[in-house]
Protein backbone atom coordinates (compact mmCIF):
# COMPACT_ATOMS: atom_id res chain seq x y z
CA UNK A 1 0.00 0.00 0.00
CA UNK A 2 1.62 3.32 -1.05
CA UNK A 3 1.87 6.29 1.14
CA UNK A 4 -0.85 8.24 -0.82
CA UNK A 5 -3.10 5.15 -0.35
CA UNK A 6 -2.43 5.33 3.64
CA UNK A 7 -3.20 9.16 3.85
CA UNK A 8 -6.40 8.78 1.48
CA UNK A 9 -7.91 6.00 4.07
CA UNK A 10 -6.79 7.78 7.46
CA UNK A 11 -8.52 10.68 5.87
CA UNK A 12 -11.43 8.90 4.79
CA UNK A 13 -12.07 6.86 7.49
CA UNK A 14 -11.86 10.01 9.88
CA UNK A 15 -14.28 12.07 7.80
CA UNK A 16 -17.03 9.54 7.60
CA UNK A 17 -16.95 9.12 11.22
CA UNK A 18 -17.11 12.68 11.68
CA UNK A 19 -19.75 12.93 9.98
CA UNK A 20 -21.91 10.01 11.88
CA UNK A 21 -20.87 12.18 14.90
CA UNK A 22 -22.94 14.99 13.42
CA UNK A 23 -25.78 13.70 12.74
CA UNK A 24 -25.63 11.49 16.02
CA UNK A 25 -24.62 13.64 18.64
CA UNK A 26 -27.25 14.74 21.26
CA UNK A 27 -25.28 18.14 21.23
CA UNK A 28 -25.40 20.73 18.73
CA UNK A 29 -21.95 22.34 19.85
CA UNK A 30 -20.94 18.74 19.52
CA UNK A 31 -22.15 18.42 16.13
CA UNK A 32 -20.47 21.86 15.04
CA UNK A 33 -17.13 20.89 16.46
CA UNK A 34 -17.39 17.62 14.25
CA UNK A 35 -18.48 19.47 10.96
CA UNK A 36 -15.26 21.33 11.60
CA UNK A 37 -13.27 18.39 11.66
CA UNK A 38 -15.34 16.82 8.67
CA UNK A 39 -14.29 20.25 6.97
CA UNK A 40 -10.37 19.57 8.11
CA UNK A 41 -10.36 16.10 6.36
CA UNK A 42 -11.93 16.83 3.25
CA UNK A 43 -9.48 19.40 3.15
CA UNK A 44 -6.60 16.98 3.15
CA UNK A 45 -8.22 14.90 0.52
CA UNK A 46 -8.75 18.23 -1.46
CA UNK A 47 -5.01 18.35 -1.18
CA UNK A 48 -4.17 14.62 -2.45
CA UNK A 49 -5.86 15.81 -5.53
CA UNK A 50 -3.71 19.01 -6.17
CA UNK A 51 -6.66 20.99 -5.73
CA UNK A 52 -4.40 22.86 -3.26
CA UNK A 53 -6.46 26.35 -3.25
CA UNK A 54 -9.97 25.03 -2.47
CA UNK A 55 -8.34 23.11 0.62
CA UNK A 56 -7.39 26.28 1.63
CA UNK A 57 -9.92 28.54 0.75
CA UNK A 58 -12.78 25.28 2.63
CA UNK A 59 -10.27 25.54 5.81
CA UNK A 60 -10.53 29.23 5.85
CA UNK A 61 -14.00 30.12 4.39
CA UNK A 62 -15.58 27.28 6.22
CA UNK A 63 -13.71 26.69 9.15
CA UNK A 64 -13.08 29.86 9.74
CA UNK A 65 -16.02 31.96 8.96
CA UNK A 66 -19.24 29.76 8.37
CA UNK A 67 -18.92 27.06 11.40
CA UNK A 68 -17.96 30.25 13.77
CA UNK A 69 -21.36 31.63 12.71
CA UNK A 70 -23.00 27.87 13.02
CA UNK A 71 -21.34 27.92 16.21
CA UNK A 72 -22.15 31.67 17.40
CA UNK A 73 -26.21 31.33 16.93
CA UNK A 74 -26.19 27.92 18.32
CA UNK A 75 -24.41 29.05 21.44
CA UNK A 76 -26.71 32.31 20.91
CA UNK A 77 -30.36 30.05 20.95
CA UNK A 78 -31.61 28.71 23.98
CA UNK A 79 -32.70 25.21 22.61
CA UNK A 80 -34.16 22.25 24.56
CA UNK A 81 -31.85 19.64 23.37
CA UNK A 82 -34.46 17.04 25.38
CA UNK A 83 -37.46 18.11 23.43
CA UNK A 84 -35.50 18.24 20.26
CA UNK A 85 -34.35 15.22 20.63
CA UNK A 86 -37.94 13.39 20.44
CA UNK A 87 -38.48 11.10 17.86
CA UNK A 88 -34.57 10.34 17.05
CA UNK A 89 -35.32 6.57 17.70
CA UNK A 90 -38.61 6.39 16.17
CA UNK A 91 -37.03 7.68 12.56
CA UNK A 92 -33.61 5.81 12.98
CA UNK A 93 -35.01 2.45 11.00
CA UNK A 94 -36.35 4.54 8.02
CA UNK A 95 -33.40 7.22 8.26
CA UNK A 96 -30.28 3.73 7.96
CA UNK A 97 -32.76 2.04 5.65
CA UNK A 98 -32.89 5.26 2.74
CA UNK A 99 -29.45 5.71 3.50
CA UNK A 100 -28.67 2.28 3.18
CA UNK A 101 -30.31 1.90 -0.45
CA UNK A 102 -28.58 5.18 -1.60
CA UNK A 103 -25.24 3.84 -0.51
CA UNK A 104 -25.29 0.89 -2.25
CA UNK A 105 -27.64 2.41 -5.08
CA UNK A 106 -24.68 4.40 -5.78
CA UNK A 107 -21.96 2.59 -5.33
CA UNK A 108 -23.24 -0.17 -7.90
CA UNK A 109 -23.53 3.18 -10.29
CA UNK A 110 -19.84 4.78 -9.47
CA UNK A 111 -18.17 1.44 -7.83
CA UNK A 112 -14.78 0.25 -9.69
CA UNK A 113 -16.24 -1.40 -12.39
CA UNK A 114 -17.33 2.13 -14.07
CA UNK A 115 -14.55 4.32 -12.80
CA UNK A 116 -11.61 2.28 -12.03
CA UNK A 117 -8.18 2.93 -13.08
CA UNK A 118 -8.58 0.94 -16.12
CA UNK A 119 -11.58 3.44 -17.28
CA UNK A 120 -10.11 6.50 -15.49
CA UNK A 121 -6.02 6.05 -14.88
CA UNK A 122 -4.48 7.88 -12.56
CA UNK A 123 -3.36 11.18 -14.05
CA UNK A 124 0.65 12.61 -14.09
CA UNK A 125 1.37 14.18 -10.84
CA UNK A 126 2.06 17.83 -11.72
CA UNK A 127 5.38 19.55 -11.54
CA UNK A 128 6.51 21.16 -8.15
CA UNK A 129 6.47 24.68 -10.04
CA UNK A 130 2.74 24.32 -11.01
CA UNK A 131 0.73 26.66 -9.50
CA UNK A 132 -2.84 25.39 -8.73
CA UNK A 133 -3.81 29.25 -7.80
CA UNK A 134 -2.50 30.51 -10.87
CA UNK A 135 -4.57 28.07 -12.86
CA UNK A 136 -7.78 28.73 -11.13
CA UNK A 137 -6.98 32.50 -11.27
CA UNK A 138 -6.54 32.70 -15.12
CA UNK A 139 -10.00 31.03 -15.94
CA UNK A 140 -11.79 32.71 -13.29
CA UNK A 141 -10.70 35.93 -14.56
CA UNK A 142 -11.11 35.22 -18.14
CA UNK A 143 -13.57 32.32 -19.64
CA UNK A 144 -15.75 32.90 -15.80
CA UNK A 145 -15.13 36.85 -15.36
CA UNK A 146 -19.05 37.45 -15.21
CA UNK A 147 -20.34 34.14 -12.83
CA UNK A 148 -17.18 35.68 -11.01
CA UNK A 149 -19.13 39.07 -10.57
CA UNK A 150 -22.62 37.36 -10.01
CA UNK A 151 -20.97 35.89 -6.83
CA UNK A 152 -19.47 39.10 -6.07
CA UNK A 153 -23.46 40.25 -6.00
CA UNK A 154 -24.61 36.82 -3.89
CA UNK A 155 -22.28 37.66 -1.59
CA UNK A 156 -23.51 41.51 -1.57
CA UNK A 157 -26.98 40.49 -1.08
CA UNK A 158 -25.94 37.78 1.29
CA UNK A 159 -24.71 40.46 3.40
CA UNK A 160 -27.79 42.99 3.34
CA UNK A 161 -30.36 40.41 3.92
CA UNK A 162 -28.70 38.92 7.09
CA UNK A 163 -27.88 42.45 8.30
CA UNK A 164 -31.46 43.53 7.10
CA UNK A 165 -33.03 40.60 9.10
CA UNK A 166 -31.35 40.95 12.35
CA UNK A 167 -31.50 44.62 12.30
CA UNK A 168 -33.80 45.94 15.05
CA UNK A 169 -35.00 49.01 16.35
CA UNK A 170 -35.61 49.07 20.09
CA UNK A 171 -38.21 51.48 21.90
CA UNK A 172 -36.66 52.41 24.64
CA UNK A 173 -33.21 52.57 23.20
CA UNK A 174 -31.49 56.54 22.66
CA UNK A 175 -29.38 57.31 19.88
CA UNK A 176 -28.43 60.93 18.43
CA UNK A 177 -29.49 62.11 14.83
CA UNK A 178 -26.57 63.36 13.25
CA UNK A 179 -28.26 65.16 10.67
CA UNK A 180 -31.01 67.34 13.31
CA UNK A 181 -27.76 68.20 14.89
CA UNK A 182 -25.90 69.35 11.99
CA UNK A 183 -28.54 71.37 10.95
CA UNK A 184 -29.42 73.25 14.49
CA UNK A 185 -28.99 76.72 14.34
CA UNK A 186 -27.73 79.44 17.16
CA UNK A 187 -31.52 80.60 17.66
CA UNK A 188 -32.58 77.05 18.89
CA UNK A 189 -30.46 76.76 21.48
CA UNK A 190 -29.58 79.99 22.67
CA UNK A 191 -31.41 83.01 24.22
CA UNK A 192 -30.30 86.74 24.96
CA UNK A 193 -31.59 88.32 27.33
CA UNK A 194 -31.35 92.13 27.78
CA UNK A 195 -31.29 92.86 31.25
CA UNK A 196 -29.68 95.90 33.82
CA UNK A 197 -26.50 94.67 35.59
CA UNK A 198 -27.55 93.77 39.22
CA UNK A 199 -25.79 95.80 41.95
CA UNK A 200 -25.19 94.04 45.69
CA UNK A 201 -27.80 93.38 48.11
CA UNK A 202 -25.33 95.85 50.60
CA UNK A 203 -23.58 98.32 48.59
CA UNK A 204 -24.20 101.85 48.08
CA UNK B 1 -2.55 4.29 -6.57
CA UNK B 2 -6.33 5.80 -5.62
CA UNK B 3 -8.68 5.22 -8.24
CA UNK B 4 -11.45 7.34 -9.19
CA UNK B 5 -14.15 5.09 -7.64
CA UNK B 6 -12.60 4.95 -3.98
CA UNK B 7 -13.50 9.12 -4.55
CA UNK B 8 -17.03 8.58 -5.59
CA UNK B 9 -17.82 6.00 -3.13
CA UNK B 10 -16.62 8.46 -0.46
CA UNK B 11 -18.75 11.26 -1.63
CA UNK B 12 -21.71 8.70 -2.19
CA UNK B 13 -21.19 7.12 1.59
CA UNK B 14 -21.54 11.31 2.57
CA UNK B 15 -24.56 12.57 0.86
CA UNK B 16 -26.08 9.55 2.49
CA UNK B 17 -25.09 9.69 5.88
CA UNK B 18 -26.03 13.94 5.60
CA UNK B 19 -29.68 12.45 3.98
CA UNK B 20 -30.05 10.05 7.27
CA UNK B 21 -29.36 12.82 9.13
CA UNK B 22 -31.82 14.96 7.86
CA UNK B 23 -34.60 11.63 8.74
CA UNK B 24 -33.15 11.75 12.35
CA UNK B 25 -32.77 15.22 13.13
CA UNK B 26 -36.06 16.49 11.08
CA UNK B 27 -37.08 19.07 14.60
CA UNK B 28 -33.53 20.56 15.02
CA UNK B 29 -33.38 23.44 11.93
CA UNK B 30 -29.55 23.71 13.23
CA UNK B 31 -28.37 20.05 12.53
CA UNK B 32 -30.50 20.09 9.39
CA UNK B 33 -28.12 23.33 7.88
CA UNK B 34 -25.33 21.29 8.94
CA UNK B 35 -26.66 18.14 6.69
CA UNK B 36 -27.16 20.68 4.00
CA UNK B 37 -23.36 21.62 4.45
CA UNK B 38 -22.09 17.71 4.60
CA UNK B 39 -24.62 17.28 1.63
CA UNK B 40 -22.18 20.37 -0.48
CA UNK B 41 -18.96 18.86 0.96
CA UNK B 42 -19.93 15.29 -0.78
CA UNK B 43 -20.90 16.87 -3.99
CA UNK B 44 -17.88 19.02 -3.81
CA UNK B 45 -15.60 16.20 -3.32
CA UNK B 46 -17.08 14.57 -6.77
CA UNK B 47 -16.58 17.89 -9.13
CA UNK B 48 -12.92 17.35 -7.62
CA UNK B 49 -12.24 14.29 -7.96
CA UNK B 50 -13.58 14.08 -11.64
CA UNK B 51 -12.14 17.84 -11.91
CA UNK B 52 -8.19 15.72 -11.38
CA UNK B 53 -8.88 12.55 -12.80
CA UNK B 54 -10.00 14.52 -16.33
CA UNK B 55 -7.32 17.18 -15.97
CA UNK B 56 -9.75 19.87 -16.17
CA UNK B 57 -9.43 22.70 -14.14
CA UNK B 58 -13.32 23.74 -14.95
CA UNK B 59 -14.51 21.21 -12.29
CA UNK B 60 -12.35 23.33 -9.40
CA UNK B 61 -13.97 26.63 -11.17
CA UNK B 62 -17.48 24.80 -10.43
CA UNK B 63 -16.35 24.24 -6.41
CA UNK B 64 -15.39 27.72 -6.12
CA UNK B 65 -19.29 29.18 -6.87
CA UNK B 66 -20.87 26.19 -4.71
CA UNK B 67 -18.54 27.14 -2.22
CA UNK B 68 -19.84 30.77 -2.47
CA UNK B 69 -23.27 30.29 -2.71
CA UNK B 70 -22.94 28.12 0.20
CA UNK B 71 -21.53 30.57 2.46
CA UNK B 72 -23.93 32.75 1.23
CA UNK B 73 -26.98 30.51 1.84
CA UNK B 74 -25.60 29.55 5.76
CA UNK B 75 -25.29 33.15 6.61
CA UNK B 76 -28.63 33.89 5.21
CA UNK B 77 -30.12 30.90 7.20
CA UNK B 78 -29.11 31.65 10.49
CA UNK B 79 -30.02 34.97 10.03
CA UNK B 80 -33.63 33.68 9.43
CA UNK B 81 -33.32 31.36 12.62
CA UNK B 82 -32.78 34.40 14.83
CA UNK B 83 -35.55 36.21 13.67
CA UNK B 84 -36.96 32.67 14.07
CA UNK B 85 -35.96 32.61 17.39
CA UNK B 86 -36.71 35.97 18.55
CA UNK B 87 -40.62 36.44 17.65
CA UNK B 88 -41.19 32.66 18.33
CA UNK B 89 -38.83 31.15 21.38
CA UNK B 90 -38.85 28.29 19.67
CA UNK B 91 -37.03 26.60 16.88
CA UNK B 92 -38.60 23.39 16.39
CA UNK B 93 -39.77 22.76 12.78
CA UNK B 94 -43.15 21.11 14.32
CA UNK B 95 -44.21 24.18 16.40
CA UNK B 96 -43.70 26.11 13.18
CA UNK B 97 -47.15 26.18 11.65
CA UNK B 98 -48.71 29.54 11.67
CA UNK B 99 -49.29 29.29 7.75
CA UNK B 100 -51.71 26.17 8.79
CA UNK B 101 -50.21 24.63 5.31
Amino acid sequence: MSFEKFLFYVFASILVLSATMVITRRNPVQSALFLVLAFFNSAGLWLLMEAEFLAIILVLVYVGAVMVLFLFVVLMLDINIAEMRAGFIRHLPVGLLVATVMVVQMVLVVGSGSFGLEQFPAPIPQPADYSNTEELGSLLYTTYMYPFEIAAAILLVAIIAAIGLTLRRRPDSKYQNPSRQVSVRRADRVRIVKMDAEKKMGSK
Amino acid sequence: MIALSDFLVLGAILFSLSVAGIFLNRKNVIILLMCIELMLLAVNMNFIAFSHFLGNTVGQVFVFFILTVAAAEAAIGLAILVVLFRNRHTINVQDLDTLKG
